[in-house]
């Protein structure tokens, strides 16, 4: 059985985002890791890899700096990472990201492809979809749990309201929620590995039938009109109350103040 | 090349689960009528499902004049594949200037495949939607090649700290998914009909069916908590779900309701459908009492919206007291019991 699990470096959100003094991010002040969601998709590869000898190929598509994450994929236990990379394929959205990636799977043989439901820096959840749709295979999203049955995959989709259990033949798409599992840590002896393993590069040459039309800034359909970093509406009043009654004094006044209660 | 100008109307996805259509079909419908005027623009409902031609009518009544109904037994249950050539299918012979998806578990898996299917792009979890020109501003000596009327489509991102418009203006349909909770539906036009169309492009099941093997549906009657005026919402700080009842009783005290942030729900603690924030839900209440939340951007994006926000955490330096208009540092355990006390003291007060 073979998986392949896309996953992309984001800029890290969690212990705190950094922003500049006039109140607008600091990107450079951040950790790229390895996107959330896209890591318990992995986590559920590895985990078809120890339980069926799933051989397990990660792949990304971003700057050269983006193998960092397909070496801590390595180092998790992953058997093979590819990076796509070219200057031609700057500035993508979602579609052209898609078909861009989809090229790249079309080298490759696969029964499964995992992505991450979203990516934290753009939260659209639209690649994975998108991807299988450039494949002509069958997509489930929002993966709280996978089980493999021969030839065919068995996931519970999570939805608003409640779960369906889904069957289908594979080779077939799933997009992981970070909740499907805990990600394991990467292992001493991985890393070691991991730091000297050989990573495929590919770059726009290497994707097979991709138009032109479809990649990059210029094969993107949606343009960004404008962008800007959000300024919030900025902290109010801070108290430290000696006492919690001297605290509920101050929220009962404000509150009474607003016309709460 | 699409002939662009034959895309004309705005299309809504009128999502409907068991036979009964999603608050996001109206709130989509409310913003398609906007939309719609400065195009002069027919406003289109796309009704996907099994014997659901009886919700055409209240479609109507929140603003479709007409209503293309693709009923079929293939899609009794919401699947990805005979819902997207449901959907592509329609925009295909219909051929929709704007088509406005809901953000919604199911909208941001047909969203996708559908846009992908159409070619054309596909703009996630907007928030303001408005009709402009593209490039905003003429680029000098290159006027006569801005586009007017064009769908200008407002999201934020990373967490809803950068915010982007974005245009679609080389192919069509222009495509939107909208975050339920965001658009104003219309107050209904009792008695309004709308147009009624009958498609059934076929459908032959092929590999991307999947099979539903079982349909377990969450029982609940808890209340939605993008409906609440009060919100008492915990986060980790709380301590233990048993914990929750000093929130309890704060919100039976002040006519509000629990809700959390996304670490209570995967702790366990809490149900999903109370989690406020980006992957949860987006709520603006009059007032939010953030108790024992750090403040997440993940989770500040699902409520800064808020009119009022209270913070209570021990931590002086949590992200909260960021976006808190009264933020107060101290131990939630004292202070949340006494505000409970304080506050039924205050109201038994003012009814005698």
């Amino acid at each position: 059985m073979k998986v392949i699990v896309c996953i992309k470096q984001v800029p890290d959100t969690k212990g705190g985002v950094k922003f500049n003094p006039d109140g607008t991010l600091d990107r450079g002040a951040m950790l790229a890791i390895m996107n959330p969601d896209d890591k318990a998709g992995l986590e559920a590869a590895l985990r078809l890899k120890d339980q069926y000898g799933a051989e397990v190929t990660v792949l990304t598509m971003g700057l050269p700096k983006a193998s960092d994450v397909l070496r801590e994929a390595l180092a998790m236990g992953a058997d093979k990472g590819i990076l796509v990379t070219d200057r031609v394929l700057g500035g993508a959205d979602t579609w052209a990201t898609s078909t861009t990636i989809a090229g790249a799977v079309r080298n490759l043989d696969y029964d499964l492809i995992i992505t991450g439901r979203q990516a934290i820096d753009g939260d659209t959840a639209q690649v994975g979809p998108q991807i299988a749709e450039h494949l002509g295979i069958p997509v489930i999203s929002y993966a709280q749990e996978i089980k493999i049955d021969g030839d065919k995959v068995i996931v519970r989709r999570q939805y608003d309201d409640r779960y369906h259990m889904l069957e289908v033949k594979m080779p077939c798409l799933i997009t992981a929620l970070s909740e499907l599992n805990d990600p394991r840590y990467m292992t001493p002896g991985g890393i070691f590995d991991a730091v000297n393993a050989e990573i495929t590069t590919w770059g726009r040459a290497d994707l097979k039938d991709v138009d032109d039309a479809n990649i990059g800034l210029a094969g993107s359909p949606t343009k960004i009109a404008k962008a800007s970093d959000k300024v919030r509406k900025g902290a109010g009043e801070k108290v430290v109350p000696d006492t919690p009654e001297d605290a509920v004094k101050y929220i009962i006044g404000k509150l009474d103040e607003k016309h709460v209660i | 090349m699409q002939n662009l100008d034959e895309y004309k109307g705005v299309f809504v996805f009128a999502q409907q689960v068991d036979n009964e259509v999603s608050g996001i079909a109206y709130e989509l419908l409310g913003k398609a009528k906007d939309l719609a005027e400065p195009l002069n623009a027919q406003v289109t409902a796309v009704l996907i499902g099994s014997n659901v031609k009886n919700l055409c009518d209240k479609l109507a009544e929140y603003g479709a004049d007409r209503v293309i109904v693709v009923d079929d037994p293939e899609l009794k249950e919401y699947r990805t594949e005979p819902y997207a050539h449901a959907l592509s299918s329609v925009i295909n012979e219909y051929k929709p200037e704007i088509m406005l998806v809901g953000a919604t578990a199911i909208g941001r898996d047909l969203g996708p495949t559908v846009s992908a299917r159409v070619a054309t792009g596909l703009t996630a979890d907007c928030t303001v939607l408005n009709i402009g020109d593209f490039p905003l501003e003429p680029i000098p000596g290159k006027e006569s090649e801005q586009k007017h009327n064009q769908l200008l489509m407002t999201r934020p991102a990373f967490g809803g700290n950068t915010i982007a418009t974005i245009a679609c203006p080389n192919n069509r349909p222009q495509m939107a998914t909208v975050r339920p909770g965001v658009m104003q539906k219309i107050d209904p036009i009792k008695g309004a009909k709308a147009e009624i169309i009958e498609y059934n492009p076929g459908f032959t099941p092929n590999n991307k069916y999947v099979e539903i093997k079982e349909v377990v549906k969450a029982v609940s009657d808890i209340k939605d908590i993008m409906d609440a005026k009060i919100l008492v919402s915990g986060g980790r700080g709380v301590g233990s779900p048993e914990n929750f009842k000093i929130l309890e009783e704060l919100a039976a005290a002040i006519g509000g309701q629990v809700s959390c942030s996304r670490a209570v729900v995967d702790s366990g603690w809490k149900p999903k459908e109370l989690q406020v924030g980006q992957t949860g839900k987006t709520v603006r209440p009059n007032v939010y009492f953030a108790i024992g939340i750090s403040g997440a951007i993940q989770h500040v994006a699902g409520m800064e919206e808020s009119d009022i926000i209270v913070a209570i955490n021990k931590d002086e330096d949590a992200p909260i007291f960021d976006v808190a208009d009264y933020g107060v540092v101290g131990d939630l355990n004292k202070i949340v019991p006494e505000l409970t006390k304080q506050i039924l003291a205050a109201k038994a007060a003012k009814a005698s």
